[in-house]
């Protein structure tokens, strides 16, 4: 029995996009895979950076009725970087931290003036670190296999300049800034020294790159598509090193999901991103069999951890806490399949992995949403 | 032995024993290019259809003669951009050229790995005629050819391969093909067009084309794309040319009766010095000629029932 | 062709030595000067690959007899084969080499075993695709029976009786073996 578990960034594509998923189908995903709180990004559309917006979400995922949804609000009006978008109406109507998820804020000074803005409500700020002009037209990791394939690389240092540039800015607003999916060595090398030097900043990597490297992209294989792209076997040991000690503080999913005709293109046309609610559990329960993390650690950056870095009062079974709680026989072996998926989309690289872990039910505020039995 | 496979996407995938076939075939081809009738009824009843999301007239005609001579019939279709802007994908359009019984697809597209996913989406053969930066396998073929034909043995063979190494895909087909028949491959152009760790791929990196040069006995020259001066890759044409053109005087550097290739078209004066695309070391013409005959070859060899 | 197997060799019967095969050449040789008036107007096209080897043989005798040399090619009949389109894989293709004007020759095609006639008529497609001959003869070593055209050799070394599931094979001294003439009975795999 564990502490229903917490999921800092998924894309339930509500409004907008519900071919791939809506709020119903992507939080049944969520309980099914364990998480009873999750943190939908804002690149909806239209994007959440109103009010409305986020007001709308909240009431589909009471509807829905199965897991907490908390909406991260946009920074930028549109996230288009140019304008900051009505933070305070934003938190005040329910946002618990604040992103241009998939459009990272270019401009140095509109990110700085939104770390000081955040601060008059203590929220945090999620940067997805990545340098535009480094990335440009990039699909892949830069490296051996997008040399042989042939296929536009996205540097580390496209990610390291931006992480640079954040702790910079944290610490100069004094800001709380959470890092979203880093997949660099360099990353979690600055993360650490900024952690060591005091800055307030919170960390997160996705399951796919602590399992897998760049080498999955071989064979043009779009569900091994995603940004930041799959990195090398140095970056996996770094991130690992990193969860290890505690400079990663969270597991998120980045689950995105996107309709098979999407993924069924040409490597470059393939949108990026991957499924992951239903299969984060087991994958971060293997770094525990392969003695990187203890259980103990391992639950923490799935819940109590996650809870903490956007205040959240989730992730916990001390008494007076809200009743979520998954059930999971940590033992039982089970082949990933995606037909078997909640969510409306299949696009995993994990098909046909054996993997270890099972939820077998999930209880959001006493009632059991999931029950796999 | 037979050509066991639906399609050829890359060079990377080819065995030593399947580029030789392929070459082997390709010499017997060569014939009926010289013939008073030069057309056989090989593929008689077969429909190709050349499916070119991309410009390409050379390599277009090549195999629309190619697939005459063996006696199929040709379709060119050339997507309109504003079936793409519909939001049509490749394999939409694809399906639809499928449905007319087509039985082999020649495919041209900017993006990389297009071909192995048709081929994954499709029934009919797929033939890569070049997509995006990854690999343009009878363009290689045909360069394999040429030097075989030249007498040239290619163990230990040393070829240096010029100009944008990163963003061809000529560069890669022949680099995994020559690397797979025993050659020494070096690859010279400045730092921004050589893609990172190259030398992993067995292949030598050189700055200097001088010293690069020096006894090779094969010169592949790459087509500068004009467009790309301004994105940084290097600061003009003139000095460009300077550092990485090739001219009579380079050639000299070079094993005497050493080849000079060229994919084609040529930017004289750029990459190369107009004397040298005439002299008597380019082979570039053959290389027009040879492409038919291989690109017959390998129609035929993929013309099996599927 | 394909050599047989150890086991199916022990159902061959001999149909030719190598003292016939040779007498059988001999024969032809003198055949075809006397119908073409000699040398003057003739060619020999082997068809690949045993045909080559009887044609340069051929080519040799006409020489000991006449003193002249005939024009020699190889045809490759592999494009012109009927079931390109139906087999998965294609059969290897090998050169062909006709190294002289077929229009206007008596061009002698020589195989080695005529059966239903598919293989004479893909040669005589692949021949005049090349050119226009005065007249096309066919010589073989063996007539087996069993025509699915309208075809008929002009010379023959041998007419032998088959069954349709027998294979005939020549076996010469070029790839190897003694020259001789074996049948095979009741051998599996395709008939020849």
């Amino acid at each position: 029995m564990l502490p229903g578990l917490v999921d800092l960034h998924v894309h339930l594509r509500e409004p907008g996009f519900e071919y791939k998923d809506t709020i119903q189908t992507g939080t049944a995903a969520a309980v099914a895979g364990g998480f009873t709180s999750v943190c939908c990004m804002p690149n909806t559309s239209p994007v959440n950076d109103n009010q409305s917006i986020t007001e709308f979400i909240l009431e589909q995922a009471r509807l829905a009725g199965n897991a907490h949804v908390f909406p991260v609000g946009a920074i930028t009006k549109g996230s288009e970087g140019k304008e900051l978008a009505e933070i305070g109406e934003l938190r005040h109507a329910g946002c618990v931290a604040i992103s241009d998820d998939g459009q990272p804020v270019m401009n140095s000074l509109i990110m700085r003036r939104a770390m000081e803005y955040a601060l008059a409500f203590d929220l945090p700020v999620i940067d997805h670190c990545e340098d535009l002009h480094l990335s440009e037209g990039g699909c892949m990791n830069e490296g051996l296999v997008s040399t042989q394939l042939g296929l536009p690389g996205i540097p580390s240092a496209a990610e390291d300049v931006m992480v640079a540039r954040n702790l910079a800015l944290a610490e100069l607003t004094t800001a709380r800034l959470h890092l979203a999916h880093l997949s660099t060595a360099g990353s979690v090398r600055m993360v650490r020294a900024a952690k060591s030097r005091g800055i307030r900043v919170t960390a997160e990597v996705c399951p796919h790159h602590f399992s897998l490297t760049e080498e999955a992209v071989r064979g043009f294989n779009t569900h091994a598509k995603m940004n930041p792209p799959l990195r090398t076997w140095q970056d996996v040991q770094a991130i690992k090193e990193g969860l290890r000690d505690g400079t990663i503080d969270v597991i998120a999913t980045d689950h995105a999901p996107h309709a098979v005709q999407d993924k069924q293109q040409q490597f470059a046309a393939a949108p990026n991103g991957i499924v992951g609610l239903e299969t984060a559990l087991p994958l971060t329960l293997a770094l525990v069999e392969e003695g990187f993390l203890s259980l103990e650690a391992a639950v923490a950056k799935l819940t109590t951890e996650p809870a903490r870095a956007f205040g959240l009062s989730k992730g916990s079974l001390a008494p007076g806490a809200d009743a979520d709680v998954v059930m999971v026989d940590p033992e039982a072996q089970w082949e990933v399949d995606p037909a078997r998926f909640r969510s409306k989309s299949r696009n995993t690289p994990f098909a046909g992995w054996k993997v270890k872990g099972r939820v077998i039910t999930t209880i959001v505020a006493g009632r059991v949403v999931h029950d796999a039995a | 032995m037979s050509l066991k496979r639906k399609d050829l996407v890359s060079i990377a995938s080819l065995t030593l024993d399947e580029i030789t076939l392929i070459l082997d075939t390709a010499d017997s081809f060569k014939e009926v290019s010289g013939r008073e009738i030069k057309k056989v009824p090989a593929l008689r009843g077969k429909t190709v259809v050349n499916l070119f999301f991309e410009p390409s007239t050379r390599t277009r005609t090549s195999f629309e003669l190619a697939a005459k001579r063996l006696s199929a019939d040709v379709i060119n279709f050339s997507p309109s951009s504003s079936s793409v802007v519909k939001g049509e994908t490749l394999l939409d359009t694809a399906r639809n050229i499928e449905a007319m019984q087509a039985d082999i697809i020649v495919l041209r597209h900017p993006d990389a790995g297009a071909a192995e996913t048709l081929a994954n989406g499709v029934k009919s053969s797929v033939i890569n005629a070049g997509d995006g930066w990854h690999e343009h396998p009878t363009q290689a073929l045909l360069d394999l050819f040429t030097m075989r034909e030249k007498k040239l043995n290619f163990k230990g063979l040393r070829v240096a391969i010029v100009g944008d190494i990163a963003h061809s895909r000529v560069a890669r087909s022949n680099i995994f093909g020559l690397s797979k028949l025993g050659a020494e491959i070096r690859a010279v152009g400045p730092p921004t067009m050589i893609p990172v760790h190259l030398d992993r791929l067995g292949v030598r990196v050189y700055y200097d084309l001088d010293e690069a040069l020096r006894g090779v006995d094969v010169i592949m020259m790459l087509r500068l794309q004009l467009e790309r001066q301004g994105r940084a890759l290097f600061p003009s044409i003139r000095e460009y040319s300077r550092l990485y053109g090739l001219t009579a005087e380079r050639v000299r550097l070079a094993e005497a009766g050493a080849l000079v290739m060229h994919p084609g078209p040529v930017n004289r004066g750029v990459e190369m010095a107009p004397e040298v695309a005439d002299s008597f070391s380019s082979v570039i013409l053959d290389q027009v000629a040879n492409g038919v005959a291989v690109r017959m070859g390998i129609l035929y060899l993929l013309s099996g029932a599927n | 062709m394909i050599a047989p197997e150890k086991k199916a060799r022990d159902q061959e019967t001999l149909v030719m030595d190598a003292s016939e095969v040779a007498r059988a050449l001999t024969r032809i040789a003198h055949e075809i000067l006397e119908r073409n008036k000699g040398t003057q107007e003739i060619a020999l096209v082997g068809i690949r690959t045993g045909g080559v080897h009887l044609a340069h043989r051929l080519a040799r005798r006409i020489q000991e007899i006449e003193r002249a040399q005939v024009p020699i090619g190889e045809l490759d009949i592999t494009l012109y084969r009927d079931d390109l389109g139906i087999r998965k894989d294609q059969p290897v293709l090998r050169k062909t080499s006709i190294p002289f004007n077929v229009s206007d020759l008596n061009v002698i095609l020589v195989d080695d075993v005529l059966f239903t006639g598919r293989t004479i008529r893909a040669a005589m497609d692949g021949l005049i695709d090349l050119g226009r001959p005065a007249e096309i003869q066919l010589a073989v070593l063996v007539d087996r029976g069993h025509r699915q055209l309208p075809i008929k050799a002009t010379y023959i070394g041998k007419n032998i009786p088959t069954s349709r599931e027998e294979i005939v094979h020549v076996y010469l001294e070029e790839e190897g073996e003694e020259d001789r003439v074996v049948l095979l009975k009741n051998a599996s795999g395709g008939a020849r």
